[in-house]
């Protein structure tokens, strides 16, 4: 296939030619080209059909504006739908192909749309599909949603990597162009730390898109002289292909690197793109103008195009859209486009020129004040229709129309924060104006400024003032001589008469939309954008907002700057949701934290639970076990006839120290502290300023200054910030000092009544720990196996006989070994966090699923805890009324009247009879396991004024799983209710 | 959004975790008779201000200050910040 | 003019010339018997159902913008009623029941689409949350299923379940869940009002309250005063702004939910899906676009825009769930200001003052209650007493402890 419509010239490298699929046909492109720009070349206008009608479309400009050209790029889990074919960086071995159409391109079924379009109207789902009730979800959606859409996700996993990274400067230039290269020459030689950054491949912006933007050189060559200058200074860093998206607080940059995009696949191990956070003390916005077209009938053709992006393809990718071309405008700029053409020696039947006084063009007939009225070719243009000055219509064959209705600034990033664009009545369009980001700037073209000298004057001052801002002094630097011409345009922006004028070309907004809207009242920018999808579309209405708000203007009879505009939102293109997911994807999600024995436990089969960010051995599988419930039902088992060992370092530790730790320590505990006598543990809990209960754990004093406190693994990062905000901001004037310890203690629980003799066996023997010495909720700093710093507690949430005992983190996992060791003449066993959650069970006691943040100590049975003679927190909302009900829920154990039913945890319960709904609830089951020792299943739960209905008999009902079983209320404390055990 | 650390200069208040109104330093005196009443305002009440709010924000992952930041609600632009621990002693002070 | 096929049908042959404004824009009266502050959802669908459901007339419904403006018109579009606490599940209930009736009721098709929402869970304990909170939905009279691993594969293959940090154990399936073509609804309500005399007035912000013995008068608007029996405010994100004109401090804080739409894409998730290990949800509009959101950004704002943060925070945990969406693109992303209140539930209650009313403290929760807020406030109004499914909704309910506390997070608004 030859490249039939390349031309001469051009910044493409004509060495290295490149391959490359189109809806599996081949074509060859060169290096530097764009996919639109190879097509192009190749003779290709049709690329893709919009998004309502179906209509054909080629591209319409050159840059990330597109909103036509969108097409599926790559396959597998790399398929990237909706990529816009005149941003696409040409690779060897590239495919493509197009989207919502079926079954081609050129023959698309649902091109039939175009045929209905009178009844698809703005709107016109509103009003119809609601009879009968049911269809709307059976019939008429289904189909709605399956023509909707453009590209597909293929569903597979996206096998690319992406990274994230921080970058700082003084001054962020966002575009390249003459403004943006302006002020990075004159910041870089200032010494300022600059980033300069660009959405495009090559840099330059216009520069390489014209053919007289200088005087004395050409644009490429003083581009090319500029970028070898920044790329020898340290302090610049210059960033193609990247596209900084979104303005956030405080000069914070959010921008995205497209790495990889221009290859085939990433290199090993390489992210395909990468997130940066650019923390700017200046951000300049260069990012120049954006043409917009002009409504007339059928001004949707392949092969229209803005007159802008024929000459972007022409000068810098050697391309047209066609040997003959049209120019349709109102301004004098694109009287360019038509002398560039003519130079590569396209044919260019006329200039139609809006303007009755619009200035001639040597070579090329201009038609004054005259308009195009329609256009023809089906699946790409083949003639237009013009009526001239005098009213006379004829048609001029083209296969190619330039069109422009002017230039808007593309002032996207200003409006990210509060900054609503102003209307400038000298360029006929918006222009930044007041509540940029604070350390914003604009210059050039997107400040409305458009000729080239003033981009480069404006970038150069520009730069000049935001360094004297930060106390840098730059100098003016020597800039070429450049085209200064005025704007010379005459608004003009839709041809008067039109059936269907396109505004917004991806949604298929037309004129027509724009008065209908009106019509219903929907005059507001923001009615009218909502009610036609007008700027909607993945271009956020770059090239359409403008004209149809001009449209509205009109019909209103208010002028565009009463009218007002719609605002642009982040990002400022689409960026791919893997650069926002960065590393964290797949097990990386969030950090995995391990104990210190997890290693041990892995060599023993444990079988893991994520706790939080926490990975804990949940039980421990032994052979010829295939349930887990026979794994959990011997660890309870061996545990409480003899010994067991359970990793808990994961529960929070928090070192309390200071003359008033102890007055500290009553103030954030509902419950007293102050008595507590060293070498004694007391259980405390804990309240939110509502009274509400919100941890619990046991409190150590070691010394009259020094407490150890613990918390619940979930918890363990909350309630240190509590009680550092108790510390710093209620009692600022207590001597009290806090650290979390959680990581540097690895703790073990050591349960069953052999738990004395194993631990003795490990205990240094200076240290006696028999019940007399070291009983119940005692506690102590020891060593163990030979001179090991550890501290003990005779603590037990299992209710058997139990130590916890922790040494620093690096021994953990020694002394989980020698405790097995030691243990082995006791048949000791490991147990994970299913048996510890029967045996707490079994005991009573409360965890995250009775602290569930509704419920009040009064609750739980801990009324008492709460004491009324010193102020902590929750102290005084505790005792409000509505917490404090006759009919309080309180906390129960529940037993299976049938011992081979099962207690449900999440079931609801109702009285032994009676309704079964809501308004009866009489409660809820929280916790339930089955009891080895019990041999029947319990569980715990809250009951209406439960504490005064032992023995009284309830239905779980469980209506999620078809569950209803008798149960009957006792006492939470199924084992060993008067503390035997622990104090054996 | 940058916090000018008092001790540590600006750092990113993705570091921080953020608590509320300022006003949460005032508890009440938990034996005044109007008790009940002044806690329910202390703790549920917020001016909840367009524009000037002075806010706790917690340097959780940092040095664990409490700090008293003085923050433009409208437009997100940070007036002062303040250790709270020196915010509470001062207005300890002047209550005494 | 009724809406109709027949009706559009006839009008696509005639160049729809026949359609007229959905709305008027009158000039305010003097007087109302009854003001609405605020042109949003619930403040349409309050005057809405005072005129169609208690016959109530002389309404007006004040906006300072253009209505549907609030969150109504930058929501991520869910509607449910999957709510654990008896003082919210009959309200949500309630609401959509009338959800699902809405669009005969007011005659425009507002895409109630009730595609299912699956709530997945990670962990036992979420799964023993999860049972309790769908027994609470099935005894209250809406719909649950609890599916497991298997369950939520069949449904949704493409979720993360080979390499994920946190597992998919299940997932609570809400059948009747669903999404709405948010703006629809306030167009819908508003063009409903409007047919039986609302007169709804755009660009017109109260500025002052009209108070007088204790009593209500009117409001102080910049437009001039207008009068009224009755005032109702329903400002969502404004409430304490306004309020705060007649002296109330309210328990609610203001705070930024950003929101995301990726390009359209063709049909990939058909329901809501939410992970129960980060924040994220998502659902995919009837024009392809994955519409989602996540947790908000914490701290007290009146700026409709967020920070870098959260919006990785809540991709990240997107593609934690959904690996695919790596080559999907975000399109735009954007800010609502929640009116964040003490327990994550709302009020709908009298105040302090006589004929002034208060709607509010929707958290980010307000639009799949947009049907049931106006009618229990539109009750209130009318009859002084509240609506059977909205008695919990006090603004006193902290100072006798009565919170609805559904996540039980306790007194701070940005948890909820």
């Amino acid at each position: 296939m030859t490249q039939s419509n390349r031309l001469n010239g051009g910044l493409i490298n004509r060495d290295a030619s490149l391959s490359f699929t189109f809806d599996g046909k081949s074509y060859q492109g060169y290096e530097g080209d764009t996919l639109a720009s190879a097509l192009l070349a190749n003779g290709v206008r049709l690329m893709g059909r919009s998004f309502k009608y179906h209509r054909p479309r080629g591209p319409l400009t050159a840059g990330s504006e597109e909103p036509n050209a969108l097409v599926e790029l790559r396959s597998g889990g790399r398929q990237e739908p909706n990529t816009r074919a005149t941003v696409a960086e040409l690779y060897d071995g590239l495919s493509a192909n197009s989207q919502n159409r079926w079954p081609s391109l050129e023959r698309d079924f649902m091109a039939i749309n175009d045929r209905f379009s009178n009844f698809l109207t703005a709107g016109f789902y509103y009003k119809t599909f609601m009879w009968p009730k049911a269809f709307w979800e059976k019939l008429y959606e289904p189909i709605i949603r399956k023509a909707a859409g453009l590209g597909s996700l293929t569903g597979e996993d996206d096998p690319d990597h992406y990274d994230k990274g921080f970058l700082h400067c003084d001054l962020l230039i966002i575009g390249a162009g003459p403004t943006g290269l302006a002020a990075a020459l004159t910041a870089g030689r200032a010494g300022a730390q600059v980033i300069l950054a660009d959405e495009d491949f090559r840099m330059g912006g216009r520069l390489i898109a014209e053919t007289g933007a200088l005087a004395d050189i050409s644009g490429a060559d003083w581009v090319d002289q500029a970028l070898a200058e920044l790329a020898s200074m340290n302090n610049v860093r210059v960033m193609p292909r990247t596209t900084v998206f979104g303005a956030y607080d405080h000069g914070i940059y959010g921008a995205v690197e497209r790495n990889a995009d221009h290859l085939i696949a990433p290199e090993a191990d390489k992210p395909r793109q990468t997130l940066w956070r650019i923390y700017s003390k200046r951000a300049l916005i260069a990012t120049g103008a954006i043409e917009r077209p002009i409504a007339f009938e059928n001004n949707d053709r392949p092969g229209i195009l803005l007159a802008g992006a024929v000459r972007s393809y022409a000068n810098r990718w050697a391309a047209t859209p066609a040997q003959s071309v049209v120019v349709f405008a109102n301004n004098d700029d694109a009287h360019q486009t038509a002398r560039d053409l003519m130079a590569q020696g396209i044919k260019v039947p006329a200039i139609v020129d809006t303007r009755p006084d619009a200035a001639d063009v040597e070579g090329i007939e201009v038609l004054k004040g005259a308009e195009i009225i329609n256009t023809s070719g089906r699946l790409g243009l083949t003639s237009v229709q013009v009526r001239t000055e005098k009213g006379y219509t004829t048609d001029l064959y083209c296969e190619a129309l330039a069109m422009s209705g002017g230039w808007n600034p593309n002032l996207g990033l200003t409006c990210h924060q509060r900054g609503r664009p102003v209307w400038s009545a000298d360029i006929h369009a918006f222009v930044p104006g007041e509540g940029l980001p604070v350390g914003q700037i604009v210059a050039g073209a997107a400040k409305g400024e458009m000729s080239t000298e003033a981009a480069l004057q404006g970038g150069a001052a520009a730069a000049v003032a935001a360094l004297g801002d930060l106390g840098i002094t730059a100098s003016p630097v020597d800039l070429p001589a450049a085209a200064d011409a005025p704007v010379s345009i005459s608004p003009f922006w839709h041809v008067k008469g039109a059936k269907r004028a396109w505004l917004d070309y991806q949604n298929d907004v037309t004129v027509k939309d724009v008065k209908l809207a009106h019509q219903e009242n929907f005059t507001s920018v923001e009615h009218l954008k909502r009610y036609t999808t007008l700027g909607m579309a993945t271009d956020q209405g770059k090239t359409s907002n403008v004209g149809a708000l001009a449209v509205m203007a009109e019909l209103t009879g208010k002028s565009i700057r009463d009218t007002g505009t719609t605002i642009f939102r982040p990002p400022y293109t689409p960026v791919a949701m893997g650069a926002f997911g960065g590393r964290a994807v797949g097990k990386d999600f969030h950090p995995t934290r391990l104990t210190p024995s997890h290693k041990w436990a892995e060599e023993q089969g444990a079988v893991f639970v994520e706790v939080g960010n926490w990975l804990r051995a949940q039980w421990f599988p032994r052979k010829g076990e295939t349930h887990w419930r026979q794994s959990v039902d011997r660890e309870v088992l061996q545990t409480r006839n003899s010994v067991g060992v359970c990793d808990v370092t994961t529960l929070g530790k928090i070192d309390v120290q200071g003359a008033d730790a102890a007055a500290f320590l009553n103030m954030v505990y509902s419950n007293a502290f102050a008595k507590l006598p060293v070498g004694k543990v007391r259980y405390g809990l804990m309240l939110r300023e509502d009274g509400i209960a919100y941890d619990d754990g046991t409190t150590a004093r070691f010394a009259e200054d020094h407490f150890v406190v613990t918390t619940t693994t979930a918890n363990a990062v909350l309630v240190y910030r509590n009680m550092e905000f108790v510390r710093q901001c209620l009692c600022p004037d207590m001597d009290v000092q806090l650290i979390s310890t959680t990581e540097a203690w690895a703790q073990y629980a050591v349960a069953g009544p052999n738990s004395r003799k194993l631990l003795q066996k490990i205990v240094d023997p200076d240290f006696d720990i028999s019940n007399e010495a070291f009983p119940f909720m005692g506690c102590g700093e020891i060593t163990v196996c030979g001179g090991l710093r550890a501290r003990l507690f005779r603590i037990s949430f299992s209710g058997e006989l139990a130590y916890e005992i922790a040494v620093p983190t690096r021994y953990g996992d020694g002394l989980m070994r020698a405790l097995m060791e030691a243990g082995e003449e006791f048949d000791v066993v490991p147990y994970g966090t299913e048996a510890l959650g029967v045996m707490r069970i079994e005991k009573g006691h409360a965890t995250g699923n009775e602290l569930n943040g509704t419920t009040t100590a009064l609750n739980l049975g801990m009324a008492r805890m709460v004491s009324a003679k010193k102020d902590c927190i929750g102290n005084v909302l505790s005792r409000r009324e509505g917490l404090n009900t006759p009919d309080a829920l309180a906390l129960v154990g529940l037993k299976p009247v049938d011992t081979n039913e099962t207690v449900t945890a999440g079931g609801h319960l109702m009285n032994a009879t009676g309704p079964v709904d809501a308004a009866h609830d009489q409660g809820y089951v929280t916790s339930a396991a089955y009891s080895p020792i019990l041999e029947s299943s319990i569980g715990l739960g809250f009951v209406k004024g439960g504490s005064d209905r032992m023995g009284e008999k309830l239905r779980l009902v469980n209506p999620l799983e078809s569950q209803e079983v008798m149960v009957e209320i006792v006492s939470a404390h199924f084992l060993d209710p008067e503390g035997e055990k622990l104090r054996a | 959004m940058i916090i000018n650390h008092p001790l540590l200069g600006p750092r990113d208040a993705q570091e921080f975790t953020y608590l509320g109104d300022a006003s949460l330093l005032n508890r009440p005196d938990w034996q005044a008779e109007d008790a009940a009443e002044a806690f329910h305002d202390y703790l549920y009440l917020r001016d909840n201000p367009a524009g000037e709010h002075r806010e706790l924000w917690y340097h959780e992952q940092g040095d664990r200050s409490w700090l008293v930041v003085t923050r433009n609600t409208l437009t997100h632009e940070i007036l002062k910040v303040e250790l709270a621990r020196d915010v509470a002693k001062a207005a300890g002070k002047a209550a005494q | 003019m009724r809406f109709s096929a027949l009706r559009l049908f006839k009008e696509a042959l005639t160049g729809h010339k026949g359609w007229g404004p959905q709305w008027r824009d009158p000039e305010p009266a003097d007087a109302y018997d009854y003001v609405i502050v605020g042109g949003g959802g619930h403040g349409l669908a309050t005057a809405y159902y005072l005129a169609k459901e208690f016959g109530a007339a002389r309404i007006a419904v004040l906006e300072k913008g253009w209505i549907g403006g609030g969150n109504v018109g930058r929501n991520t579009t869910i509607i449910r009623s999957n709510y654990l606490l008896d003082g919210n599940e009959p309200f949500y209930e309630f609401s959509l029941k009338l959800w699902e009736n809405l669009e005969q009721d007011f005659n425009y098709n507002a895409m109630v689409s009730q595609r299912g929402i699956l709530n997945l869970v990670h962990t036992d304990a979420q799964r023993d949350a999860a049972r309790r909170r769908g027994n609470a939905m099935i005894l209250n009279g809406s719909d649950a299923e609890l599916l497991d691993t298997d369950g939520v594969r069949a449904m949704y293959p493409f979720l993360n379940f080979d390499d994920a940090r946190f597992p998919i154990k299940g997932g609570l399936l809400h059948r009747r869940g669903g999404t709405v073509r948010h703006d629809a609804v306030a167009w819908g309500y508003a063009r409903g009002a409007d047919m039986r005399g609302v007169d709804i007035i755009q660009n017109c912000e109260v500025t002052g309250f009209r108070i007088e013995n204790g009593k209500v008068l009117g409001v102080e608007t910049t437009r001039g005063f207008i009068g009224a029996k009755k005032v109702g405010v329903s400002v969502a994100g404004s409430s304490s702004r306004v309020m705060e004109k007649a002296g109330m401090r309210l328990p609610i804080e203001s705070h930024v939910l950003q929101a995301f739409v990726s390009e359209g894409l063709k049909p990939f998730i058909d329901g809501v899906i939410t992970y129960g290990a980060g924040h994220f949800y998502c659902s995919q509009s009837d024009k392809g676009g994955l519409v989602f959101g996540g947790d908000i950004d914490m701290y007290n704002t009146y700026a409709q825009r967020g920070n870098l943060p959260v919006v990785e925070d809540v991709i990240e945990s997107g593609m934690a769930l959904i690996p695919a969406l790596g080559r999907a693109r975000l399109l735009r992303s954007w800010g609502g200001i929640m009116d964040m209140s003490m327990d994550g539930s709302p009020f709908i209650d009298k105040t302090h003052i006589d004929g002034l009313y208060f709607n509010g403290g929707w958290c980010y929760g307000g639009f799949k209650a947009t049907p049931a807020s106006g009618y229990c406030f539109a009750h209130l109004l009318k009859t002084d007493r509240p609506h059977e499914t909205a008695t919990a909704y006090r603004l006193d309910r902290f100072m006798t402890g009565h919170m609805i506390d559904e996540k039980g997070q306790g007194a701070q608004p940005n948890l909820h």
